[in-house]
């Protein structure tokens, strides 16, 4: 992906296009909404569509910048999360060595593995190895306390804000030669499909949701919302089928397959929070509320894509 | 220079987050914040989370026989943070924690106070010694603000040394004073009281 190529600066010229339609639509909402519950609505709108501004920028620059960036990037971005999730859950005096070591040693090491390519040692350090590790660490502090408890959610959250996360930037070393943007591609056509369908389920959801799915794990998602948000990003997905190896009915199944994945990423996390009695994993990202609270459809997605690229269109 | 490093680092080892409830940023009165204790970060924090200017006349209380004891100890406690070192045990008439409070209050300063008077081991708020309540009565003018410090047990606990990067945050309460004619054990509770209720209900 090179600035110089007519087709990148095509394609960003479209982001940003569609970016600017989204300020503009919120200018419009601020001047026009009368009621006090409205005006709140399109208050977090704006806050939102101002951060996803910041969030491309950054995006776009990494992917720009490079194989080492992305690693760098993504390792910061699952450091963030992690240490979300982390704070939201219970720990106890005895876990701080092992929590010392998922957040300096396992996280860094996992990231230094998509530098060097090492894929074999990618796929099980941390179901494996972290696995094996983190426990024994913990058990020689000598406190049995709700010892499963305690271990299950360290290795839950270096599966989900770090494990799943790094196979983000693993994709720029999966082998295809040919691909126009190159395998920034990729990375971009999944992150577009994946958020682009969390934008698109609230908007549908905005515009006609009337059933809630989970109305005891997170009220706002609907029925009317899901179908069409998913829908509407399998066929984004499908028109954008040129970033990656798929023909366009290929990449609306592979979108489908990933929104309806990230739908429930967002739900099984919901639930994690709701359980803990918070409602954001954080207030990083304005109007959005966490890193994990943007993150969560991409970390039960990036594997599956990952796999099912390597698996059915290696080049 | 060193000062405003020291409140990025803690800021950035932290992640504080200061939330302000009935309770303004800005007095001209002076004040005792008085806090939770679990961590040596407890005071660094508390004093990072106050608006530049009300921080350049705060200073943490600290106890001599603990940050007294060497010199980088005393450099951190006093060079960096403006502390006021002061005895836990074998107080005197000429050595009197009171006396010296109120010495650094009437020279214009506002104290930061852990009324534990240690650090707790596991996030459980112990009592509260007395020393909260003879300053308030020495120095009625002063505004008592109660403090939650949250997660900094978990950042840094007692008997470690290197933190781990969880987010905490810094609760601060509406201010209190020494009512005509309370007695000790009712004002250490309330002001107790007021610090547990600043706790936010998922850590209860």
């Amino acid at each position: 992906m090179k600035l110089s190529e007519p087709l990148t600066q095509h394609f960003l010229a479209s982001v940003f296009g569609v970016l600017a339609i989204a300020s503009i639509t919120g200018f419009i909402l601020r001047k026009t909404a009368k009621s006090e519950g409205a005006q709140s609505t399109v208050r977090n709108l704006n806050a939102r569509i101002n951060s996803w501004w910041i969030m491309v920028v950054i995006l776009i620059g990494t992917l720009m910048a490079g194989s080492t960036a992305s690693a760098l990037v993504f390792a910061l971005i699952s450091f963030l999360a992690l240490r979300e999730f982390i704070t939201a859950t219970p720990t106890r005096h005895a876990d701080h060595r092992s929590l010392f070591a998922a957040f300096f040693l396992v996280l860094p090491y996992q990231y230094w593995l998509v530098y060097t390519k090492w894929y074999g040692m990618f796929t099980i350090m941390i179901p494996v190895y972290a696995f094996v590790v983190l426990p024994i660490i913990m058990v020689l502090r000598g406190d049995a306390t709700d010892f499963l408890e305690r271990a299950a959610r360290t290795q839950w959250g270096l599966m989900v804000c770090v494990y799943f996360i790094s196979h983000i930037p693993m994709m720029l070393h999966l082998p295809f030669p040919h691909l126009p943007l190159g395998n920034e591609g990729l990375i971009l056509f999944f992150i577009i499909v994946v958020q682009g369908s969390d934008v698109l389920q609230y908007v549908w959801g905005k515009l006609c949701g009337r059933h809630p799915i989970a109305p005891t794990l997170s009220p706002k998602k609907t029925w009317e919302g899901l179908i069409g948000g998913v829908l509407s990003a399998s066929l984004l997905g499908a028109a954008l089928h040129w970033l990656t190896p798929c023909k366009a009915w290929q990449a609306f199944v592979m979108a489908f397959i990933l929104c309806v994945l990230g739908f429930f990423g967002g739900l099984v996390l919901s639930a994690i929070k709701r359980a803990r009695g918070i409602k954001d994993w954080g207030t990083l990202i304005e109007g959005h509320g966490g890193m994990m609270d943007r993150m969560d459809s991409l970390c039960f997605s990036a594997p599956l894509y990952f796999h099912l690229l390597s698996y059915f269109f290696h080049a | 220079m060193l000062r405003s490093a020291s409140v990025f680092l803690t800021k950035l080892i932290t992640g504080v987050n200061p939330v302000w409830v009935d309770c303004q940023q800005h007095s001209d009165k002076l004040r005792v914040y008085f806090a939770n204790h679990g961590s040596h970060l407890d005071f660094a924090t508390l004093w990072a989370a106050l608006p530049h200017a009300m921080r350049e006349r705060t200073r943490p209380v600290a106890a001599r026989d603990y940050w007294g004891r060497t010199k980088l100890t005393r450099a951190i406690a006093v060079g960096m943070f403006n502390s006021l070192l002061i005895a836990r045990e074998g107080i005197t008439r000429q050595d009197n924690p009171i006396e010296q409070m109120a010495v650094a209050m009437r020279a214009g300063h506002s104290l930061i106070l852990f009324p534990e008077g240690t650090r707790s081991f596991d996030g459980v708020i112990g009592t509260f010694k007395a020393g909260l309540y003879h300053l308030a009565a020495k120095v009625p003018e002063a505004e008592l603000v109660p403090v939650y410090l949250q997660n900094l047990n978990r950042i840094l606990p007692k008997g470690h040394l290197l933190p781990i990067p969880l987010i905490s945050s810094v609760v601060f309460g509406a201010p209190m004073q020494l009512e005509p004619g309370e007695r000790k054990t009712d004002f250490l509770n309330r002001t107790r009281d007021a610090v547990l209720n600043l706790m936010p209900h998922a850590h209860q």
